[in-house]
């Protein structure tokens, strides 16, 4: 079987256990700000109408 | 009649317990947005999609060169089925490249829109829910051995599967009495009962239709279709390997703890609506449990028995360290734990930081806009490869392997016969049919049964492929 390991930002730093706690990738809070303001645009032009749109069947 | 149909099938092999089948299938959410929608019915979008595959392979229900099954399924949705597959790497590669195969459909379908005069833009999502509160979903697949006691069997996998949305689930806005609010599954609302053999009249958590696509002697399918599709790969990762871990100890007989739920349909819903994971199920001996408590138990037996019944590996320990953190996300109320790699903590970070800028609530559809968003599987107007270039959506496999996996079939399992076979007929222009356990070309009377899916070599296969090349 593969060796895989899940890692996120940050994974190829050293853990931090001082707290006794395996150190978390953290969401990098001004990268989702930046995430937000390229697309709040997009997001703003007609949302409703965008969202009540999307109506399909039930699949399985 | 050629040589390889004179040739015998090879004997199953005979393989540890440690080794499964895994494979998934996933309904897409297929959207067009723009004032054509009006014009054309979700049958024609989808027709319009597949319009490109049924050129080449005359039909809109096809096998590809990397083994996997591309077609259109009850209710106009794109699904796609992954190859079969023995490791989780291989899993997510090709679980990834099943929504690149099928975004780049789009293109065309977008193209034929325009010709007809139809304006819009074609939005595929890989979620559960549209805006009308359909559900369509995500199926995985599990190859267990054969045992006289398969219901029972699988039974003991409810109380596991209703749970662990909490570590595994999408994450959703979802409508309540009190309005809106964050849920860890969409799809928890749409589940009816534990266990039945049919899927669409009544919506169980593990269908027991017996198909194995597989020697039906030695094999049957756990057809798991209660959890949610996932866009970040470690949450695929989770889902899958914790799964499979627990179906370890079973099929080895260790006795599990019995957690079995009074009410299946209502802690499903309790737990995936409840995102402090204090609300408290009751089991059928009546005692009343935590969803936190539960994936706890389930967790502290697998660990148990590391190092014994379950052989220690780096993959192994990767998946204890996640299932912990995403227990510890929920229990300490820290999503933070688990923010770039379980989808429903990804989702919960973008979506409050979203609403805070915008000082609104979660009716407001721009929250719903953003969900969609961070579904769609387009590199342009989704949210995923985005995130993951930005490190805010980890990874488990690298881009080279979901490239690959486009094309290529998994090396390992009978993935490696279908998909070797599929080039070599698509190579020479040859028609043929295929499925999990047959191929044939047309005009042939022979059909090759494949009966064994840990089997990745097979003369008579060697066979069929030289004649094909030969013929050329």
């Amino acid at each position: 079987m593969a060796q895989i390991q899940a890692h996120g930002a940050g994974g190829d730093e050293p853990e931090d256990d001082d707290a006794g706690l395996v150190a978390a990738p953290q969401a990098n809070t001004d990268a989702v700000d930046a995430l937000l303001e390229d697309i709040d645009e997009a997001l703003q032009t007609n949302a409703e109408q965008f969202v009540r749109s999307f109506v399909q069947k039930g699949g399985q | 009649m050629g040589r390889a149909g004179t040739l015998d099938a090879p004997p199953p092999l005979d393989v540890p317990p440690s080794r499964r089948i895994f494979g998934l299938e996933t309904e897409f959410g297929l959207h067009l947005a723009g004032s054509g929608a009006r014009k054309v019915t979700p049958e024609e979008l989808a027709s319009h999609l597949f319009h490109s595959v049924v050129q080449w392979g005359r039909s809109s229900n096809v096998f590809l060169t990397n083994a996997s099954r591309l077609y259109v399924d009850v209710g106009a949705h794109p699904e796609y089925a992954t190859a079969e597959c023995d490791s989780l790497a291989d899993l997510i590669a090709s679980d990834k490249a099943g929504e690149r195969i099928v975004q780049d459909l789009v293109p065309t379908a977008q193209e034929r829109l325009a010709t007809a005069g139809i304006e819009g833009r074609i939005h595929l999502y890989k979620n559960n829910t549209d805006s009308a509160g359909n559900s369509y979903g995500c199926h995985e697949n599990y190859l267990v051995r054969r045992r006289a006691d398969f219901a029972s069997f699988a039974s003991t996998l409810l109380p596991f599967l209703v749970t662990r949305q909490i570590v595994t689930g999408a994450g959703a806005i979802t409508r309540g009495e009190g309005g809106r609010r964050f849920s860890f599954s969409a799809r928890a609302d749409h589940m009816w009962e534990g266990m039945s053999s049919s899927t669409t009249r009544s919506r169980p958590m593990i269908n027991t239709r017996d198909e194995p696509h597989a020697n039906p002697e030695m094999y049957r399918r756990m057809h798991v279709i209660v959890g949610d599709s996932s866009i970040a790969q470690p949450t695929v990762f989770l889902k899958v390997g914790t799964t499979d871990l627990i179906l370890r100890l079973m099929e080895l007989r260790v006795p599990l703890p019995d957690l079995t739920l009074e009410s299946e349909m209502r802690a499903i819903r309790d737990v995936a609506h409840d995102l402090t994971g204090e609300t408290t199920v009751t089991l059928a001996d009546g005692r009343e449990m935590t969803a936190v408590e539960i994936q706890q138990v389930y967790l502290d037996t697998v660990r148990g028995h590391v190092g014994g019944a379950i052989e220690r590996t780096d993959e192994v320990d990767a998946l204890l360290d996640l299932w912990q953190r995403g227990i510890d996300a929920v229990r300490e109320q820290r999503p933070e734990l688990v923010a770039t790699e379980l989808d429903w903590a990804v989702k919960l970070t973008l979506i409050e930081r979203y609403r805070e800028k915008l000082a609104t609530t979660l009716s407001d559809p721009r929250l719903a806009r953003l969900e969609l968003a961070y579904h769609d599987i387009s590199p342009e107007t989704g949210l995923a490869a985005r995130m993951e270039r930005d490190g805010l959506i980890a990874t488990v496999v690298d881009d080279d392997a979901i490239v690959s996996a486009m094309t290529e079939p998994p090396s390992t399992t009978r993935a490696a016969l279908r998909g070797r076979f599929i080039s070599a007929a698509r190579g020479a222009g040859r028609d043929f049919s295929a499925d999990w356990a047959h191929v044939k070309l047309a005009g042939d009377g022979r059909t090759v049964t494949l009966k064994d899916p840990f089997r990745n070599t097979d003369s008579r296969v060697d066979t069929l492929v030289e004649e094909i090349e030969a013929a050329s």
